[in-house]
């Protein structure tokens, strides 16, 4: 459709360079992002495929497709992988890497070099974690919990400790970056207040990878000499307490579920003001909130821990923080809901991926509100209510805002579009399956079905099924983006500079953006969202 | 690009890097950047200090006796080259500002002694405990300390806790000495090959930055780890 | 960071009082002060951490608020982990 234009195309950081150094070596935040965008599809793949083996072994009642061991394996490392490696640096490592600098004018993040060492030390951990998968995996649950984890298990968990000990440092230098970034490298004129929403969502995120992940960090490592000298820590044959560790352990793991939700709502935003072509109702509150929620994310850890064995009083307390931290979430929520109210609606895929995150955020975060009473916990704790619950936060929340993410700045990133046709129906497909696989598990956990579990009894095979024929739709749901996204970059219809008409200083350079970002420093006079300046777009192709 | 024309280069040093407007921009983003990451070294070490603070509040008999077998004189002193090592950072940065090359590379060196005589006697330390089988592991063994106290129940498997917390919690302070040194040879190198100058010394004190805090975490490990009882006994 | 350079006399002043607080902090332990022990050396640690973070690392002249705002909050989180944790084992056994 355009491929006699590509001659004459403008030189941008795609086109700037060639060859494979000029990737591996490249310091240029928009080309890390791209390499973090393709090495974390690649543990998407792996995480997705052992969901696929755990769905499929659940068809059946009984344990028929592997043994009993193979499946602990399967859903320890489907949550490690799916974690560690693709949840957690999803949105901040490719659409914030991509987009912080340019949001805020400036020409590459504060810290480029440690920029690529992130995206290095993500490849080593990703490495050694292959490594354990190949050589026995895990088999302790995402949670390494003790003293099965250091004492009992026959598994890799020393050489899964210490990938994840080194994902934690990728992450750590990433927020670090951010912070700094935000904080000194603005453009003039750019204000906080002017700051565009995501920004706001990427700082809170980037706190709590600072403040949480190195106590991750020093969990795994004691855990790795535990079971490297045989020590006692965790033990409680030998005077240690297993809920230490837990303590411990989740003092960063609750944290973490902000650090990867705080980025879809980042996304959220963004695409609700661009196509309602409205500023985001209450912008205050919502920047706020997103601060609010980095900070009470820190003071909820041991509602994990409910029936774990600590004491009433402290679960007392923890249970009443939980309600609170619902809060800031809920008043973003609103806040979205009241953006589109009268605004003018245009249903592109973003904007489905964005009605598909509202509905299901908000029943995944109402869910936790079950959790976070403790008469309701004991009944469903370790069941798969729980499992629901925080499938429809992190798949039906951050891989939706994820996925609406890129579809949205996709054209920035390539230079091309996607096909919108297809972009809907995979939404679709996203939607449809994911509510099929995961709305049967809140019914299968609040009868009693445990989590983990390799078998069960008959009567919860219908909801089983219909949650394993959810999770194949879902799947080509996943795949379809991933084959026309690569389609686009060869015969995608060539985008212009702003073709969603979008509110942003992104949108201000080129598709893509030159290596620098801008021709020349930007000087901000206008207040964010400003979309009553900003024509509705006619026509979303430009040839060059 | 403005920065990549001829003039623009002039204006600025080559140490200034292309993505910043200015040589302040620079400095001030090193330093947020160092001390960001000096509130995630306080988190990870705050890790073990949480697992400290738990089990003495458990097994206080345990941890008082395991600290009475630390030496108190090796201890004292260590803090005092830790010390004396942060003082001559902090007159290496000043040296630094006023241009004083030699006297830089000289505390420089100082320092880096300094550093590899507080290992060298944490060395020493960590041997005594290997003669005494005070490391945790297969020949861990603590009748000397139950002998020496039978006032007080001492737990076999509890002492272990505490010379386990003992060994990760010095080790991951050496760890990073040995990091703090390693940064300070090229800080030397450097210094000693004319880098550093008062328009520019942003190195010498992001690096004086991390030495003074290893110097802060050691100074709250010698009282929690040997003062904890020193009473006279009964 | 502030440009004002201190006098190496500065520097001395606050070493020496480092090592003073040193030996007083050991010394002090094999007094029997009952709980105050612990106290007693955790508030000198305290005042020998603050005078190096605030004149050797030049927190007390910097201009820049956000280092202050790092520092703070990097001990008011971890106080938080050690606070709400201890929460539960201090409560523990009043059930």
């Amino acid at each position: 459709m355009a491929t006699a234009a590509i001659t004459t195309e403008r030189e941008n950081y795609l086109n700037k360079e060639y060859g494979i150094r000029s990737w591996l070596l490249t310091t240029d935040h928009k080309r890390i992002a791209l390499l973090y965008l393709a090495s974390i599809t690649f543990f998407f793949f792996i995480g997705g495929f052992f969901a696929l083996l755990i769905r499929l072994e659940l068809l059946t009642p009984a344990g028929d497709l592997v043994q009993a061991d193979t499946y602990n394996k399967l859903f320890s490392m489907h949550g490690q992988v799916m974690i560690f490696f693709f949840l957690i640096p999803s949105i901040p490592a490719v659409l914030g890497n991509f987009l912080v600098p340019l949001m805020i004018g400036a020409k590459d993040l504060a810290f480029p070099r440690i920029n690529l060492l992130s995206w290095y030390l993500y490849i080593i951990a990703g490495t050694i974690y292959l490594h354990c998968i190949v050589t026995g995996g895990v088999d302790t649950g995402w949670t390494f919990y003790t003293p099965f984890s250091t004492a009992f298990s026959n598994t890799r968990v020393i050489e899964a400790g210490i990938s994840i000990f080194i994902a934690g440092f990728s992450s750590i230098l990433t927020g670090l970056n951010f912070v700094v970034t935000i904080h000194r490298m603005r453009a003039p004129g750019m204000t906080w207040s002017r700051l565009p929403l995501f920004i706001w969502a990427m700082y809170a995120t980037s706190i709590i990878q600072l403040l949480g992940t190195p106590v991750l960090a020093i969990t795994l490592l004691l855990v790795v000499f535990e079971r490297a000298f045989n020590l006692g820590i965790f033990d409680p044959t030998r005077g240690g307490d297993p809920l230490l560790f837990q303590h411990l352990f989740w003092f960063y793991s609750h944290p973490a579920v902000y650090i990867m939700i705080l980025p879809a709502m980042a996304v959220e935003s963004e695409v609700v003001a661009c196509f309602t072509r409205k500023r985001i109702f209450g912008y205050n509150f919502v920047a706020m909130s997103s601060i609010a929620i980095a900070v009470f994310g820190f003071l909820v850890w041991a509602h994990h821990m409910f029936v774990a064995g600590i004491s009433l009083y402290s679960a007392l307390v923890f249970s009443i923080l939980s309600y609170l931290v619902a809060v800031p979430s809920a008043i973003k929520v609103f806040n979205w809901t009241a953006t589109m109210y009268k605004g003018s609606i245009s249903f592109t895929t973003p904007m489905l991926y964005a009605f598909g995150f509202i509905g299901l955020f908000t029943m995944g975060g109402l869910t936790g509100l079950f959790l976070a009473c403790l008469g309701i916990d004991v009944h469903v704790h370790d069941t798969y209510f729980v499992i629901a619950h925080f499938h429809y936060i992190m798949v039906g929340g951050a891989v939706m805002g994820y996925l609406g993410g890129l579809h949205f700045w996709w054209p920035k990133i390539s230079g091309r579009m996607y096909p919108e046709a297809w972009g809907r129906l995979a939404a679709l497909l996203v939607f449809v399956g994911f509510n099929l696989t995961f709305f049967p598990q809140f019914i299968l956990g609040y009868m009693g079905m445990p989590r983990r579990y390799w078998q069960y009894p008959p009567e919860f095979q219908v909801l089983n099924v219909l949650s394993t024929a959810g999770s194949t739709i879902l799947a080509i749901g996943y795949v379809l983006p991933m084959v026309y996204f690569l389609w686009s970059m060869r015969y995608g219809k060539i985008a212009s500079d702003n073709p969603w008409g979008a509110a942003g200083l992104e949108w201000k350079t080129s598709s893509p953006p030159p290596t620098f970002n801008f021709e020349e420093e930007p000087e901000v006079t206008w207040e964010a969202y400003n979309y009553e300046q900003i024509p509705a777009p006619a026509e979303v192709n430009v040839e060059r | 690009m403005l920065s990549d024309s001829p003039i623009a280069v002039e204006q600025h040093g080559p140490e200034l890097l292309h993505h910043f407007v200015d040589a302040e921009q620079q400095r001030d983003a090193a330093s947020l950047g160092m001390w960001l990451f000096l509130a995630t070294e306080v988190m990870f070490f705050g890790g073990m200090f949480c697992a400290y603070l738990i089990y003495r509040y458990w097994y206080y008999n345990e941890f008082a006796a395991g600290s009475r077998s630390l030496d108190i004189y090796l201890g004292t002193i260590n803090t005092a080259v830790l010390i004396c090592s942060s003082l001559t950072v902090a007159l290496g940065v000043r040296a630094a500002q006023m241009g004083k090359r030699k006297l830089l590379v000289i505390l420089l060196l100082l320092t880096i002694v300094f550093g590899f005589a507080f290992l060298g006697i944490k060395g020493v330390e960590w041997y005594d405990k290997y003669k005494e089988h005070h490391i945790p592991g297969n020949s861990f063994n603590v009748d000397d300390l139950v002998k020496d106290y039978p006032q007080i129940h001492i737990d076999p498997r509890h002492e272990q806790i505490y010379f386990s917390l003992y060994f990760a919690m010095t080790g991951l302070h050496a760890l990073h000495m040995i990091i703090g040194v390693g940064i300070f040879i090229f800080l030397t190198y450097y210094a000693w090959k004319g880098r550093y100058t008062p328009k520019y010394y942003t190195p010498v004190e992001m690096g004086g930055l991390y030495w003074h805090f290893v110097d802060i975490v050691w100074i709250y490990l010698f009282p929690l780890l040997y003062l904890i009882d020193r009473k006279p006994l009964r | 960071m502030s440009e004002h350079i201190m006098s190496s006399k500065f520097y001395y002043t606050i070493w020496i009082a480092l090592l003073c607080l040193t030996v007083i902090t050991a010394a002090v332990s094999f007094v029997d002060l009952g709980p105050l022990n612990t106290v007693v050396a955790l508030v000198i640690a305290t005042i020998k951490a603050l005078l190096v973070v605030l004149f050797f690392m030049h927190v007390k002249y910097t201009s820049e608020k956000l280092t202050k705002i790092v520092i703070v909050s990097a001990i008011f989180w971890l106080f938080l982990l050690l606070a709400l944790s201890m929460a539960d084992y201090a409560t523990r056994l009043l059930s």
